[in-house]
């Protein structure tokens, strides 16, 4: 089993839909929320996953390709 | 250890051991390192670090560093540069420019790599590592040489042919990763996961940031031993600039300066300026954007500290401007014909800001301001290649010279 650990960017369309529930019940994957904020028209949220990495990896592209934006706990790595 | 009490998260508080650790396990908030800021005050002077070397490490007391072999290569202890003519021509008449153009691999990046370079040696790795698109890649580079250990960097598949060199001189294991800037990322967040490596800002990042503050001591002690009102910093993932608010902060409680709190100031690209439109819209919420700038090396649009940079600007009564690309170019241009100071297109953004507040009036006229340069314009000449003068070619004519040269009088800048 692995881990991974990945902050969640909600735009404002999506601020109400139930992402977590949603990708815990359609994906063989533990969801734990570690902290976060939402306000009217925009959140976001730290998520540890567990499972098997490909399903882990099949739970981020189907959140991807919902409009949430997925990134590192970190930011931005890549560094000038 | 001598002075560090350890990592400490910077959101709960929950300490842990000296580790390569960057990240709380029950917060997941980013940590930090703690001192004991009484027996550094205890142990510290003016006269002592004045005795040392010429380098960054002078300030040792205050780095997380103790009796570990340094891996050195000269970084820092850089010009700060009575800037006389750009004052006059923006109504300041106490400015100053931080020149860090000149560290060994020519960007301030020296700075925090020195220090995790140096811890990670001694924390037993063999492996340096980190993923670039410049300025980064050759500081780690150039002190995974240094220390004679195994470097992996990585960088995106479309990067400048001269960046490559700047960084493959050094002779790193050089991966180029196709994909967007998003993949990028997070392939290298697993490859670090996954691999035992010193990745220097991502699991030494607590020890790699805190380099970035001597940028605030070198400032205070070459302005005589205070802290100047003002200060205007190029920002990208927000870690130069807490660290060096930080630094202020931490020569005011051991002692080495009187008490004061400069205002922050904080420029960025228009391209990628999620930090200053967060300010503007009075948000703490930063909202990630995609880049879109010729300020390559300012260009993250995901700012890992700009909820901290938010605070520092509150707490500091602080500044926060973004320049477009054509005010970046004009601000190296500008920089180059008044200072003899080349930056690279940072240097741009922090002297377009500069200029945008002296003209909004946010700055007085008496105040004490310093604008950081932290790149050298030698690694992103083309920004400034196109907006340059042709040269006058003649032939080998006296005559011809004379003409041609009452032909270009526009060409000869007038400051006074």
């Amino acid at each position: 089993m692995a881990k991974r650990r990945i902050r969640l960017f909600f735009p404002a369309d999506l601020v109400t839909e139930p992402i977590v529930y949603t990708m815990g019940k359609q994906f063989d994957v533990v969801t734990n929320i570690r902290g976060g904020e939402i306000s009217g028209d925009s959140g976001w949220l730290y998520l540890e996953l567990t499972g098997e990495d490909d399903e882990i990896d099949r739970a981020i592209d189907w959140a991807m390709r919902r409009g949430i934006r997925v990134d590192p706990v970190e930011g931005d790595i890549i560094a000038g | 250890m001598g002075y560090v009490r350890g990592l400490v998260c910077r959101e709960c508080g929950e300490m842990y051991d000296l580790a390569p650790l960057h990240v709380c396990e029950l917060c997941f908030g980013p940590l930090e390192v703690a001192y004991d800021y009484d027996a550094i005050r205890h142990d510290i002077s003016r006269e002592e670090i004045e005795r040392g070397p010429t380098t960054v490490w002078r300030y040792r007391k205050l780095l997380p560093i103790g009796d570990e072999p340094l891996v050195d290569i000269q970084t820092g202890y850089t010009p700060l540069l009575r800037a006389e003519n750009l004052g006059r021509l923006l109504g300041l008449r106490n400015l100053y420019v931080k020149n860090d153009t000149v560290n060994p691999s020519f960007s301030f990046k020296d700075r925090p790599v020195t220090v995790a370079a140096t811890k990670a040696r001694a924390f037993g790795f063999d492996t340096i590592a980190c993923a670039s698109t410049g300025n980064l890649a050759a500081s780690v580079a150039a002190h995974g040489a240094k220390a004679q250990m195994r470097c992996v960097v990585f960088i995106p598949s479309d990067l400048e042919a001269s960046k490559i060199t700047n960084i493959g001189v050094y002779s790193p294991t050089l991966v180029a990763i196709r994909g967007n800037y998003d993949d990028v990322n997070r392939l290298c967040a697993e490859i670090a996961d996954h691999y035992g490596w010193a990745f220097v800002n991502i699991n030494l990042r607590p020890y790699y940031a805190e380099g970035s503050k001597t940028l605030a001591f070198e400032v205070a002690e070459q302005l005589g031993w205070r802290a100047p009102d003002t200060v205007i910093v190029p920002t990208a993932s927000g870690a130069l600039f807490t660290r060096i608010a930080r630094g202020f902060e931490e020569l005011v409680r051991v002692g080495l300066i009187p008490p004061a709190r400069p205002r922050m100031g904080l420029a960025q690209a228009a391209g990628c300026s999620p930090i200053v439109m967060a300010h503007e819209a009075n948000s703490m919420l930063i909202k990630p954007v995609k880049p879109s700038t010729i300020a390559k090396s300012l260009a993250i649009g995901n700012p890992a500290d700009g909820y901290y940079c938010l605070k520092v600007i509150k707490e500091t009564e602080g500044l926060a401007g973004s320049v477009t690309d054509e005010e970046i170019v004009e601000g190296i241009r500008l920089l180059a014909q008044t200072e003899g100071v080349f930056g690279e297109t940072a240097g741009g953004v922090s002297v377009g800001v500069l200029k945008k507040m002296a003209e909004a009036g946010a700055l007085d006229p008496d105040e004490t301001v310093v604008v950081y340069v932290t790149g050298n314009g030698l690694k992103t000449p083309e920004a400034v290649a196109g907006s340059l003068p042709e040269p006058i070619t003649i032939r080998a004519s006296m005559a011809e010279f004379e003409s041609a040269l009452q032909l270009k009088p526009e060409e000869v800048p007038a400051l006074s």
